[in-house]
């Protein structure tokens, strides 16, 4: 299977990522071809061997629920694009 | 006083024959002497020079440790509170980090000094450094060529005496490739060792962070720093860390060496072979006993990868929006346009198409199909790394295919450009410490490394492997013409 444009632009769409027309022909191309290289995983019958997510296999560790974090939203809010009265400011979503 | 490592210049200083200040100030008038080369992005040296000043008044008081005033560069993935941390992006060319990462923390708490954040691939995607928003990286041994990557600004700074150490990160090669292109030696931890708090996220099953020396005691040293358990990272083992200097000087006679017969066929060059095999043959006059193993599902490693790395990585890029920090595009329409926006114009060619790769195979109808089945293969390649490790104890191999290849060579054809981390690869895919040591020289008289792989926690031994092949040997003092 490879990309055509279609897709590509579906898939920049799903990612946020704006792209040009110009972009999209490269872009069919190269994603075209590595799909080309993932595709040779298929050789393999897998149907016996189960998922591995990570090389630990472990499970996720469990915390009391207490606050455990000073309150630092003044700093971290220095960095922002755009904040007001301690909230991070985007553009109106609700009319 | 460049030449010296990390050992050496912690002797100098606990002696007062050199000073920690002294020190930094010599390497950074280096940095700026050898600027061409790129190896960093940032520098604070009002920031690092207070810390070599307070470095020196614990070494004063006999309160210092081993890495007590030692500069050490960070790869600029690593947030340091109050350092530019760009992670090699113009996604973040204004981020100064608000916090430290627990390998920072560490090292602080350790005396020792941050000299300069050092140049990257964008988001540690790529294996030349050339998908930096900050430009390329040369390689000191000739600046025609690349220095690898990701962490390719850690790998040519310490190449060319810009810094004693460094620290890099490997998600599928990042530390051991660049290694083995500018002669370093270069460890990533067992999945797990090292904390992964404040280190900018690539493929979070993937990713570990470890350091970039010239010898294997310095590693040891510098290892010794990063490693432990930290409740802040849900990943992180609680598994005892060993004094990594205290096994290196054992003796390695009766040691079980696996040459794996995939990592020797076709494909591998012909002069990377030969210094390959010269090693092998020091290693049998050091008394270890050779024996084949096999790792037949080395060749699905990459596929598998560029699922799984490009699947991870499209979820973690989705936290760059442009609404608590970082760029964020000038004009837009609405609020999917200013994510659409600014996400376009900050992030670079490579790290996009990554992110359009994961988000293709984490979509519905692809996911059984790809993901799934990468996973599976995920488990088959670490199932062929235990089997072999029931006939030997350390793995040994070629790190790279080739030498390093010239600037440009494989910057329009991505998959050209991933099949330079064919050897490495697979040890991340199953979490297992790896290491790069340099061997000699290719053809073109570039560094040749060469790759020992472990067992899972098993650092201490690849160390001590390392090590005793470095009191052999002497590849890991040759340096670069003109930069000592």
């Amino acid at each position: 299977m490879s990309f055509d444009r279609k897709d590509v632009i579906k898939i920049a769409h799903l990612a946020r990522l704006d792209i040009t027309e110009a972009e999209v022909t490269a872009t069919t191309e190269s994603l075209s071809r590595i799909l080309g290289l993932i595709e040779q995983m298929n050789a393999v019958d897998t149907k016996a061997v189960a998922p591995m997510a990570h090389p630990q296999d472990a499970a996720l560790r469990l915390r009391d629920d207490r606050v455990s974090e000073p309150d630092q939203r003044d700093k971290f809010q220095q960095i922002a694009p755009a904040t007001e009265a301690g909230l991070y400011l985007v553009p109106k979503v609700i009319e | 006083m460049f030449n010296k490592t990390v050992a050496e210049l912690s002797t100098l200083l606990k002696a007062k024959k050199a000073s920690s200040v002294e020190l930094t100030q010599g390497y950074l008038d280096r940095i700026s002497k050898y600027k061409e080369l790129n190896a960093f992005i940032s520098l604070d040296p009002a920031r690092s020079l207070a810390q070599a000043r307070a470095a020196d008044e614990r070494l004063a008081k006999g309160q210092a440790g081993p890495l007590t005033g030692i500069p050490i560069a960070q790869k600029d993935i690593f947030c340091a509170d109050g350092w530019l941390t760009t992670c090699g992006s113009k996604m973040l060319s204004n981020f100064v980090a608000p916090y430290d990462a627990t390998v920072i923390e560490r090292f602080n708490a350790a005396g020792a000094v941050c000299l300069g954040k050092t140049n990257m691939d964008e988001f540690a995607m790529g294996s030349s450094n050339e998908t930096s928003f900050y430009g390329p990286v040369k390689n000191p041994w000739d600046t025609q060529a690349v220095p690898g990557g990701s962490s390719g600004g850690s790998a040519a700074a310490v190449a060319a005496r810009l810094a004693p150490a460094a620290t890099g990160t490997d998600t599928g090669g990042s530390i051991r490739q660049p290694a083995a292109l500018t002669g370093i030696t270069g460890i990533k931890p067992s999945y797990g060792r090292v904390s992964r708090y404040g280190m900018i996220a690539f493929a979070s099953s993937l990713d570990q962070g470890g350091p970039m020396t010239r010898t294997a005691e310095d590693a040891a040293l510098l290892l010794n720093a990063m490693c432990g358990f930290d409740v802040r990272d849900s990943t992180s083992v609680d598994q005892p860390v060993p004094d990594f200097t205290a096994s290196l000087h054992k003796s390695i006679k009766g040691l079980r060496i696996g040459l794996p017969k995939e990592y020797f066929g076709a494909g591998l060059g012909a002069d990377v072979a030969k210094v390959i095999e010269a090693a092998i043959a020091e290693y049998k006059k050091l008394g270890a006993e050779i024996v084949e193993v096999s790792l037949p599902n080395s060749q699905l490693a990459i596929p598998c990868y560029y699922v799984l790395a490009p699947a991870e990585a499209s979820s973690n890029l989705a936290r760059f929006d442009g609404v608590r920090y970082g760029h964020r595009a000038a004009e837009y329409k609405d609020l999917s346009d200013m994510y659409c926006k600014t996400r376009a114009q900050g992030f670079g060619a490579e790290v996009k198409r990554r992110i359009l790769i994961g988000t293709y195979v984490l979509s519905a109808g692809y996911y059984d199909a790809y993901y799934l089945q990468a996973q599976r293969l995920r488990r088959l390649i670490t199932d062929d790394f235990n089997r072999a490790f029931e006939k030997c104890d350390v793995i040994l191999g070629p790190t790279t295919p080739t030498t390093a290849f010239n600037l440009g060579a494989k910057k329009d054809d991505p998959v050209a450009m991933y099949l330079s981390d064919i050897y490495t690869i697979s040890v991340n895919l199953a979490g297992l410490p790896g290491m790069s040591i340099p061997a000699g020289f290719g053809a073109d008289s570039r560094p040749v490394g060469l790759q020992l792989i472990g067992k899972y926690f098993d650092e201490a031994r690849l160390l001590n492997v390392a090590h005793q092949y470095q009191q052999a040997t002497g590849w890991h003092q040759q340096a670069p013409k003109g930069f000592v």
